[in-house]
C-alpha cells in the first residue's frame, strides 16, 4: 500500500465503524459472516493444522540427532512453534486467501454493478453495512479457528510422532506439559485479533474502490490477497517484537 | 421540486459539466437528455451525491443539498428512490427481500405489514407472485420493474431513473416509461429520468433538458422539442431517417 491507499483505507474504517442504521439488522449480517468466516473454515482449517504439526514433529526429530537432547524437546518444540506462530501465521494466509479473496470480489462485484451505490442512494452507509460485519466477524472468529489450530496442531504431531517411531507416546506428552508458559497463548491470541482484521478490512478495501468490470474484480482479489499477506507476515514481526 | 444551479463537475483535465441550471417540478416527468458524452449521468450523480460538483448548488424544496453533512444527507436520502441503469438489485436477495430492504432498514414495522407493502409495490409494476424470484431468475423488463418497485417503497418525494430502457425491446421500454409517468403522476413525485430513447422524449417527456458537450443547450416539453431550430438539439433527435421524415410530415 502506497500512502494514498493507506489514506483511504482509513477513512474508510472510519466510514465503517460509524453507528449502525439498524443494530438488529447488523447482528444477522454479524451472524451470517462468523458462520462464513469461522464455520465455513473449520474443516480447511482442521486439515491443515494437523498435517503440519505432524511434519513439524518429523522434521524437528530428524534434527536432534543428538543423544544429549531428550526426546521430550520434539513436544515442548512443537507445542511453541503451533503456537506461537505456525498457528496464527499458517491459518491468517490461508484464510486471506480463502476468505479475503470472497470479500474482495463480492464487494467489487458489487460495486461494479451499482448495488453499493443503490446502498448509498437508500440513505445507507455502504462501508458500515458491507464491512463492518465481516471486521467483527473477523476478529471473533479468527482467534477461535487459531485456537482449534494450536489444538490439532499438537495433536497432530502426537499422530504423526507416534505413527512413524519418530518419538513415544510418553515423551511427546511429557515434552507438550513442560515449562509450557500460558503468556505464549496471550501473544497468539492477539496476533490472531490483528490478522483477523487484515483479512476482512484489506480486501473489503480493495473491493469497495474497483473500478471497471469483471477483470479488474478479479485484479483487485487477487491484490487483495497478496496485500493481505504482507501485511500479515509485517504485522506478525511487530506484534512477536513488541509481546516477546 | 429540485433545482440546480450552475453546477460544474470535472474529472481531471475533462470539465464535464458546464454551468448547468434548471428546474425539475413535481408531479411531471422531467428528462435529461443528450448524447453519449453529454454529462447526463454527471448530471444525476451530482444531485444524488454520488459525484460532488466542483461548484453550485443542488436543491431539494429550498435545502441546499452539497453543502450538507453525512447525516443531513441521508436524510435526504431516505426521501430518494432511484432506479439503475442495470436495476442494481442485491443478488443474494430475493425479489421480496430486495423490497423489503429499505422498509427493514428505516421503518419499525411488522413483517405483516412490510409484506403488504412489497406486495403493493409489485402489483403496482404488474409483478405479483413473483415475491421469492431471485435477480438471476427475472428478465431485463423484470429487473427494471423490481428495480422501479423497490424505488417506490418508502414513497419517494423524489424519484431518479438512469437509462430506465437500455436493453430493453421497444414494447417493454413503453411499458416502463408509463409506469414512471403513471407513479409520477400518481404520487406527485418530483422525477428525473436520463435518457436518450426518442420513445421516452417523445411520450413522456413533460419538461426536457437537453445536455450537449457538458452545456446546457435547450429545454422545453415534449410538445415544443419539434419545432426547435438549434441544430444540435435537431441533430439529436432527428438523427434517424425514420425521425426526420416523421418531422418533415409534421
Amino acid at each position: 500500500m502506497n500512502f494514498t491507499n493507506f489514506g483511504r483505507y482509513i477513512l474508510l474504517l472510519k466510514a465503517v465503524f460509524r453507528k449502525p442504521e439498524k443494530l438488529s439488522i447488523y447482528m444477522k449480517a454479524i451472524f451470517k459472516q462468523m458462520d462464513f468466516i469461522g464455520v465455513g473454515s473449520i474443516g480447511l482449517i482442521a486439515i491443515i493444522s494437523t498435517f503440519i504439526g505432524a511434519v513439524m514433529t518429523l522434521q524437528i526429530a530428524f534434527q536432534l540427532v543428538s543423544d544429549f537432547i531428550p526426546k521430550t524437546i520434539i513436544g515442548s518444540v512443537n507445542r511453541d512453534s503451533s503456537i506461537l506462530e505456525l498457528s496464527p501465521t499458517i491459518t491468517a494466509i490461508v484464510l486471506a486467501g480463502k476468505i479475503g479473496s470472497a470479500i474482495s470480489s463480492e464487494i467489487g462485484t458489487m460495486r461494479v454493478s451499482e448495488q453499493i451505490d443503490a446502498l448509498e442512494i437508500m440513505g445507507i452507509n455502504s462501508p458500515g453495512y458491507l464491512i463492518l460485519p465481516k471486521v467483527l466477524a473477523g476478529i471473533t472468529m479468527v482467534p477461535l479457528l487459531v485456537i482449534l489450530s494450536m489444538v490439532l496442531s499438537i495433536g497432530g504431531g502426537y499422530i504423526g510422532g507416534t505413527l512413524s517411531g519418530a518419538v513415544s507416546a510418553a515423551e511427546y506428552v511429557q515434552g507438550i506439559t513442560t515449562d509450557f508458559n500460558p503468556y505464549t497463548i496471550v501473544v497468539a491470541l492477539v496476533k490472531a485479533f490483528v490478522f483477523g482484521f487484515i483479512i476482512t478490512s484489506v480486501p473489503a478495501y480493495e473491493g469497495f474502490y474497483v473500478k471497471g468490470g469483471a477483470l479488474e474484480v478479479a485484479q483487485a482479489s487477487t491484490r487483495a490477497v497478496v496485500v493481505s499477506c504482507i501485511t500479515i507476515l509485517a504485522c506478525d514481526y511487530i506484534v512477536t517484537q513488541l509481546l516477546l | 421540486m429540485i433545482e440546480i444551479k450552475d453546477i460544474y463537475k470535472s474529472f481531471g483535465d475533462n470539465e464535464v459539466l458546464k454551468g448547468i441550471s434548471g428546474q425539475f417540478k413535481p408531479g411531471v416527468t422531467n428528462l435529461i437528455i443528450g448524447g453519449s458524452g453529454s454529462g447526463k449521468t454527471t448530471l444525476l450523480k451530482c444531485m444524488i451525491g454520488l459525484h460532488h460538483p466542483e461548484k453550485g448548488s443542488v436543491e431539494y424544496d429550498g435545502r441546499e443539498f452539497t453543502t450538507m453533512n453525512f447525516e443531513e444527507k441521508i436524510e435526504i436520502r431516505k426521501e430518494i428512490g432511484m432506479l439503475f441503469q442495470g436495476s442494481a438489485l442485491f443478488d443474494s436477495m430475493t425479489v421480496e427481500e430486495n423490497i423489503m430492504f429499505p422498509l427493514n432498514m428505516f421503518t419499525d414495522q411488522k413483517r405483516a405489514e412490510k409484506l403488504d407493502r412489497v406486495n403493493f409495490c409489485l402489483e403496482r409494476v404488474n409483478l405479483t407472485g413473483k415475491n421469492k424470484l431471485f435477480p438471476a431468475e427475472l428478465s431485463g423488463g423484470m429487473k427494471k420493474r423490481v428495480g422501479i418497485a423497490r424505488a417506490i417503497a418508502m414513497n419517494p418525494k423524489y424519484l431518479f431513473v438512469d437509462e430506465p430502457n437500455s436493453g430493453l425491446d421497444p414494447k417493454t421500454s413503453i411499458v416502463i416509461d408509463e409506469l414512471i409517468k403513471e407513479l409520477t403522476e400518481e404520487y406527485n413525485t418530483t422525477t428525473i429520468v436520463v435518457t436518450h430513447d426518442m420513445n421516452s422524449v417523445m411520450g413522456i417527456g413533460d419538461y426536457i433538458l437537453f445536455l450537449h458537450e457538458g452545456k446546457k443547450f435547450w429545454e422545453g416539453s415534449n410538445k415544443e422539442i419539434a419545432h426547435t431550430d438549434i441544430q444540435e438539439l435537431n441533430d439529436f433527435v432527428f438523427a434517424s431517417r425514420f425521425m426526420k421524415a416523421a418531422k418533415d410530415k409534421f
